[in-house]
């Protein structure tokens, strides 16, 4: 394998901070090197560096192909071979699969007018070269995003790209789709084409990744091919901390007793997915931590949205013995329920409002007199919040946006611990975000349980749902299809009962 | 852990001048610092400005732009838009001058025009919640719809009844030097701004501005809140047009007409963003206040009065590209 691309010595420095300090990397052609590092371990500047949207501190160099460059923006970068293709897909929804490939250089006849018979035939010929089951003619909003993914892959192939950067590819894909994009790397890899990886799922890259370097706060610490590298000491690299020291003992806090429980819950209509919900009947017992697991499309966070009331349902939903007429979101709340979403700055937060004001958005009126806030009080309290979750801002003032994920996450986890509810569902609770976060999330729901709160944890991450929880519930195309204690969950049974 | 002391250092620097600095980061100071600059400049160019009397009749200019421009900002700030105010005003005035003409006690009468507002704004807000029509659409209909009304009650012709004296103080008179409009305006904007800044309602007004769905997601009923700013937008909407009837006891059929861009340049001006989440009661009152004291310095400069309206508009974009210019700058995040 040849040498295709080196960066040495890059430093980046924002205002008041060093995001990156002297980082070496080399890649070779067709090789898959895997990124590992924390949040804010310094991965996206460096990438943002390598594809020209930010520029390097003077003293570094970046030499493509054995010629030092300037990259100077995202174009640039693609001339030279290299693209990226970021976690939110930069697909545009309601233009065709053809329209998005060629999108910004589309073919145009003698008359200036666009030539989309070409753009159709070019776009097939890329699609089938890479066997894509996908129609060039398809709109992209209807794809799911297994297949938006691959038209963004068929969109850098055309570009003739030689480096291919994938940030989390995988975070919101099913396991199938999962299965086909590392078919899909390895395939590209083995035709000559770089792929800078990067992932928080480590069985992702000891799967595909030839080499991998770990960054940590700022610096290189190591490259190495992967046969010389172990799971623990890749994380204790990423992290400078034993695995055990971050994941504590599973403690089971689940009490006998019933608190809501739900009989024969059904989806008014299939969601515009397509997805179906029929039949759903399970129990949750007080302080007792429930895994929900289920391949993309089992239904898993509809059955969340409809016992929170954001999606219409037939069935019934019994909470201490009493029937709960849920219907919205807030008489989901006044029943003592919290919904932490998947989508966390979509759903879960106010992006451009500060931490305390999403921290008290779920209870404004524990600080109201007649509808007056009053504010010390809603301050002093988020501050004991942002303590006791150790979330990391500089005050309670500061935007959320300008929070890391994992930071954003505790965020919307205070927002509705303070409102003390009974039962906490949380989706994908720690998706996108890095290990220590992650540890540091099971921990917390862990101590909510022991506080006697019920909790749902639903979770497309198969390892996480087998650490965290007392019972695992398993969905399969909208249905149970498997009720499992902790003793007899295993990888391969939880797994075989969402796929068999 | 670094983040939490520094942290509680920052929240107990609450001394004067971290306070003064502060400042600079919120919206409305450097719409307030170009009104005093600009206000700065015309009073170099000519004395008269600055004299009690024209002062007053500049902000009594502006008092009913500005007034509507409280109810606009707060449905700017849930992401909305409210292009029927100046029919609700128009509408209003007609009313309370039928209402008099029909032999209304004053209350009444008054009574009736803010009535007329909040059926506007009912109308609105449950076309846009109810039914789920985009604001622009639904406030475009009764825009449309209010003007063909006043046109098919008045025939075109003014209604001018007689209204007992005590009515025109609304719009004529004076408490000390300053007009009683402008007093009105201060109150609501003092009122209006606590309750944006201050209130459990206002909160929510941001937040479903800010994110809708994670607004709903966390018990704010969206819905009510939508309502509730379309309705004291036409309301309030509904008061200017009470009180510039009273100024000139003549209900015309095409006054208020047009003055949605008025006031949406306004609450622009003053920082508010048309994507929601953002914006401010002062800030919006500040705006009106800018483009007043412009159109003021044009008559007095002698600058040719047709140029007044490119110069407003101008003055709205060098606004707004400053305040996203400053934005970027100051690094949004990433």
């Amino acid at each position: 394998m040849s040498l295709f691309l080196e960066m040495n010595n890059i430093s980046k420095t924002f205002p008041g901070v060093k995001a990156l300090d002297r980082v070496d990397l080399r890649l070779n052609r067709g090789e898959v090197h895997a990124l590992a590092g924390e949040n804010g371990a310094g991965k996206s500047t460096l990438m943002k560096i390598m594809t020209g949207v930010y520029r390097a501190d003077p003293g570094g160099s970046i030499i493509v192909e054995g010629e030092e460059v300037t990259i100077h923006d995202p174009v640039h970068a693609r001339s030279l071979g290299i693209s990226i293709i970021y976690q939110e897909l930069a697909v545009v929804n309601n233009l065709t699969v053809a329209e998005n490939i060629f999108l910004a250089r589309e073919p145009r006849g003698p008359s200036g007018l666009l030539n989309t018979r070409k753009m159709k035939a070019d776009a097939r010929a890329v699609l089938e070269e890479l066997e894509m089951d996908i129609e060039p003619g398809a709109m992209v909003g209807r794809l799911s995003m297994g297949q938006k993914q691959m038209v963004e892959i068929a969109r850098a192939i055309s570009y003739d790209s030689k480096l291919i950067v994938m940030d989390e590819p995988t975070a919101s894909l099913s396991h199938h789709e999962t299965r086909t994009l590392i078919r899909m790397v390895k395939r590209l890899a083995s035709q000559g084409i770089g792929i800078v990886y990067i992932s928080h799922r480590l069985d992702e890259i000891f799967e595909i990744a030839d080499r991998v370097t770990v960054l940590r706060d700022g610096a290189t610490v190591d490259t190495q091919p992967i046969e010389a590298m172990t799971r623990d000491r890749l994380v204790m690299k990423m992290v400078a901390r034993e695995l055990s020291e971050l994941f504590g003992d599973h403690l089971s806090y689940a009490t006998e007793e019933v608190l809501m429980s739900v009989r024969g819950l059904s989806l008014k209509r299939p969601t515009m997915q397509g997805a179906r919900v029929s039949d759903v009947s399970f129990d949750l017992r007080r302080g007792e931590i429930l895994g929900f697991f289920g391949l993309v499309g089992a239904g898993r966070t509809e059955v969340m949205e409809m016992i929170f009331g954001s999606r219409p349902y037939t069935g019934e939903i019994t909470i201490d013995g009493q029937r709960a007429e849920i219907h919205d979101p807030s008489t989901a709340i006044a029943h003592g329920i919290g919904f932490v979403t998947e989508d966390r700055q979509g759903q879960g937060l106010v992006l451009g409002m500060n931490v305390r004001e999403n921290f008290s958005l779920t209870h404004l009126k524990d600080y109201c007199s007649f509808d007056f806030v009053r504010r010390r009080e809603e301050k002093a309290r988020c501050i004991d919040y942002i303590k006791s979750l150790s979330i990391k801002t500089p005050g309670t003032e500061q935007k959320v946006m300008n929070l890391s994920g994992g930071n954003q996450q505790k965020v919307v986890i205070a927002k509705w611990v303070a409102r003390r509810p009974r039962i906490l569902i949380v989706d994908e609770p720690t998706r996108g975000i890095d290990i220590g976060a992650k540890a540091e999330v099971h921990t917390l729901l862990n101590e909510l349980a022991r506080e006697g709160l019920s909790i749902i944890v639903v979770s497309s991450d198969l390892p996480e749902i087998l650490a965290i929880s007392d019972r695992i519930i398993v969905l399969k195309e909208g249905r149970v299809s498997g009720e499992l204690s902790r003793d007899e969950a295993t990888q391969e049974v939880v797994m075989h009962a969402a796929t068999g | 852990m670094n983040g939490t002391d520094t942290m509680e250092a920052a929240e107990h620097r609450d001394g004067l001048l971290a306070k003064i600095a502060e400042l600079r980061h919120v919206r409305e100071f450097n719409v307030l610092l170009a009104l005093l600059l600009v206000g700065f400049l015309i009073s170099l160019a000519t004395p008269y400005f600055l004299t009690t009397n024209n002062l007053m009749g500049v902000f009594r200019a502006f008092s009913l732009t500005a007034i509507m421009s409280i109810g606009m900002v707060m449905v700017i700030i849930t992401g909305g838009i409210d292009l029927s105010v100046g029919s609700a005003m128009g509408l209003a005035s007609l009313v309370t001058a039928l209402a008099f003409e029909a032999g209304f006690p004053t209350g009444a009468a008054i009574g009736a025009g803010l009535a007329t507002g909040l059926a506007f704004g009912l109308t609105n807000g449950l076309l846009i919640t109810a039914i789920g029509l985009p604001p622009f659409i639904a406030t475009l209909g009764t825009l449309s719809i209010g003007r063909g009304l006043m046109y098919m009650i008045t025939h075109g012709v003014p209604v001018t009844p007689d209204t007992p004296e005590v009515f025109s103080v609304l719009g004529q008179g004076y408490i000390g030097p300053v007009p009683v409009p402008v007093v009105i305006m201060l109150a609501l904007m003092t009122f209006f701004a606590i309750i944006m800044l201050r209130t459990r309602f206002g909160r929510h007004v941001y937040a479903t501005g800010g994110n809708e769905q994670a607004a709903r997601l966390s018990g704010v009923k969206v819905g009510r809140v939508k309502l509730t700013v379309y309705v004291l937008s036409s309301t309030i909407a509904s008061l200017a047009g009470v009180i510039g009837f009273s100024r000139y006891l003549s209900a015309e059929p095409a006054s208020g007409f047009g003055s949605e861009l008025d006031v949406i340049a306004a609450a622009a001006i003053g920082g508010a963003s048309l994507a929601g989440g953002i914006g401010s009661v002062t800030g919006a009152v500040i705006g009106a206040a800018l483009v007043g004291v412009i159109a003021n310095g044009v008559v007095l400069l002698n600058i040719n009065t047709y140029a007044q309206q490119a110069i407003t508009g101008g003055v709205i974009l060098i606004a707004v590209s400053l305040d996203v210019l400053r934005n970027r700058l100051s690094g949004g995040g990433n």
